[in-house]
């Protein structure tokens, strides 16, 4: 009944009332065949594994030490850093492990975005992508306040204030967002809970986004499908081993950043216990939420109706979800930027533009940052609107290889190939 | 059920069981939203948070020409003793020249005291100008360091990103130099 070959009793048994080792070779063993030329690239949606588990593991020994209370949060996240056992190490992983995994899933975006792996047929896979990264950003925002510093505080009240840009129901939504009428213990005690339930929604939602890729399996650096067996190698061992060796590779560089400089990427005065009468004189948010606070922050003029806030909150969130509608903004059908000669100059400008908000964002509100701000929301915009429907149009890619093992075996997987499935479009 | 699905009983069958269908499903929906309306509101201000609406406060201490910051339900309210200049000139200020179009007059009850919950309307920042040395921003008054909000001496919004000017909570006063707010 399985196709799964063993000769141990104990699996066996296991097996014929649990397909489980069947179900298990089929998703990264021997019987999942991957696309042979995936590049280092294709590592990074393995690192995100990894830093999810890392993140609710510490994360559930933290929540062991901590209290969710305004009066005793900041002493006990102190507590954890000078008196509980390792409590320092733990909270370094997880305070670093977030930085790390907004690093290796926003690596994991634009190695999608360069190889078109959004595209057809893997729009769903892409899009579920999209809704893990909202979660995650939901996620990793409620975990900044817990601390219960000067950031975590005027964060999570800018932030939330947002919310009060929406046209009539604004204010309420507000008052009901934080419990009260300012943000204070209520709102402390429902960002834990939360904060706490989400990473398994995030586990649930991986899960699917596995699901939607094993149906048609990985891109790859040719953006061409796999014809065949000559085209592709078993997941298991060549790619277990692969994403092995790059989690050691990302274990040197995360330990480095716990264990050296834990506190490069956080802002000092998270230090300093939130006192609601006091704002700081410069609110930032993560590094890894710059780019759209800078574009939040870009608009300071109104039109017709919508106030200046209202739309910058509008484009923020758009900038994020219009992700969502890219595989039908770019039509091109070639998926690789190795084939698309103009697409591979204008991502690289888009990683620059992308880069040039995050710097922004950390800068004040106020002239040149300002107009360095509101260009470069622009072009982001213009990129996903306007620069890749026409590029899908006028871009002139080059030929297509015929096969993933033509280029590798130099006309050797030809032979073959002409056998397999015929060749695909464009 | 054999004989509604048939097809001699054709139309009449099928249309009641639509709207069997339907039935069943609205009040589906309608019993899914009340079970969920109590999680929903279980997230609004609690009893004993709203419990703290209301505070007291003593004037008699305030000088002439003093601000002062007091808490009313987690958030500041600015207390500003202001001199006959300063009304003067609050009041001198032409009604177009403001986003957020409103008279100082309808901002207080006494002149002299100026009342307002010190919170930016733009994203919630506490503007600065309570503290003698801070920055009073271009009208005087006070200045959000956030994103740059000015607020003039009668606490409108003047310039920056703000939409409103800053709110004036309920208040009464229950004696000469005392106001209860909320």
């Amino acid at each position: 009944m399985s196709d799964f070959q063993t000769t141990n009793p104990v699996i066996k048994w296991i097996e014929y009332r649990l397909p489980v080792f069947s179900f298990l070779d089929h998703a990264v063993g021997t019987k999942y065949p991957t696309a042979k030329n995936l590049s280092y690239w294709w590592n990074f949606g393995s690192l995100a594994g990894l830093a999810l588990v890392i993140m609710i593991v510490t994360g559930i020994f933290l929540a062991m030490q901590y209290t969710a209370h305004v009066d005793y949060a900041f002493d006990s996240v102190e507590r954890i850093m000078r008196d509980v056992n390792y409590g320092w190490m733990l909270r370094y992983i997880h305070m670093n492990g977030g930085s790390f995994f907004f690093i290796v899933v926003y690596i994991h975006i634009f190695r999608g975005l360069y190889y078109g792996s959004y595209k057809a047929p893997r729009e769903l896979l892409w899009m579920i992508g999209v809704v893990i990264l909202l979660v995650m950003m939901a996620t990793a925002f409620m975990g900044y306040v817990l601390p219960w510093g000067q950031m975590s505080f005027w964060g999570a009240k800018v932030i939330t204030n947002l919310f009060s840009a929406i046209p009539l129901i604004g204010e309420d939504i507000v008052i009901w967002l934080w419990g009260g009428f300012s943000v204070d213990n209520p709102t402390l005690n429902r960002f834990f809970s939360l904060h706490y339930l989400l990473p398994f929604v995030l586990v649930g939602m991986v899960v699917i986004h596995i699901w939607a890729l094993h149906q048609f399996g990985s891109n790859n650096p040719l953006g061409i499908e796999t014809k065949g067996p000559q085209d592709s190698i078993p997941f298991h061992p060549y790619y277990t081993v692969k994403d092995l060796f790059g989690m050691g590779v990302f274990m040197i560089a995360f330990t480095a950043v716990v264990f050296f400089m834990p506190n490069a990427m956080g802002e000092a005065i998270n230090y300093q216990e939130a006192d609601p009468l006091v704002t700081p004189a410069h609110i930032v948010p993560e590094w890894y939420f710059l780019p759209y606070y800078a574009i939040l922050r870009s608009v300071t003029f109104d039109i017709w109706f919508l106030s200046a806030k209202l739309i910058g909150v509008i484009l923020m969130f758009a900038s994020i979800l219009i992700l969502l509608v890219l595989p039908w903004l770019d039509r091109s059908p070639v998926r690789s930027s190795k084939f698309r000669p103009v697409h591979k100059q204008l991502f690289w400008i888009f990683v620059a533009d992308c880069i040039l908000l995050g710097w922004v964002g950390a800068n004040p509100a106020e002239p040149p940052y300002l107009y360095i701000g509101q260009a470069g929301t622009a072009y982001y915009f213009a990129h996903f609107l306007i620069i890749l429907p026409l590029l899908s149009v006028l871009e002139r890619p080059r030929p297509l290889p015929n096969s993933i093992s033509e280029p590798v075996l130099k006309g050797g997987g030809t032979a073959m190939g002409a056998t397999a499935k015929p060749m695909e479009k464009a | 059920m054999t004989d509604t699905a048939s097809p001699t009983h054709g139309d009449e069958g099928e249309t009641r069981r639509d709207f069997l269908y339907l039935l069943a499903g609205g009040m589906g929906a309608v019993g899914t939203v009340a079970a969920v309306w109590p999680l929903i509101d279980s997230m609004n201000p609690a009893a004993d948070v709203l419990a703290l609406a209301s505070t007291e406060v003593d004037l008699d201490p305030i000088e002439l020409g003093q601000r002062v910051t007091v808490t009313w339900r987690g958030n500041p309210i600015f207390i500003d003793r202001r001199t006959k200049a300063v009304i003067d000139g609050a009041r001198a200020v032409p009604l177009e020249d403001l986003p957020d179009p409103e008279t100082d007059d309808a901002r207080v009850q006494q002149a002299e005291w100026l009342i307002m919950i010190g919170v930016c309307t733009h994203l919630g920042c506490i503007p600065k100008g309570q503290k003698s040395g801070d920055p009073l921003g271009e009208y005087g008054g006070w200045f959000c360091p956030c994103h740059g909000s000015h607020y003039d001496t009668a606490g409108r919004i003047r310039k920056g990103p703000a939409p409103k000017n800053l709110v004036v909570p309920p208040y009464s006063f229950v004696e000469d130099t005392k106001i209860q707010i909320g």
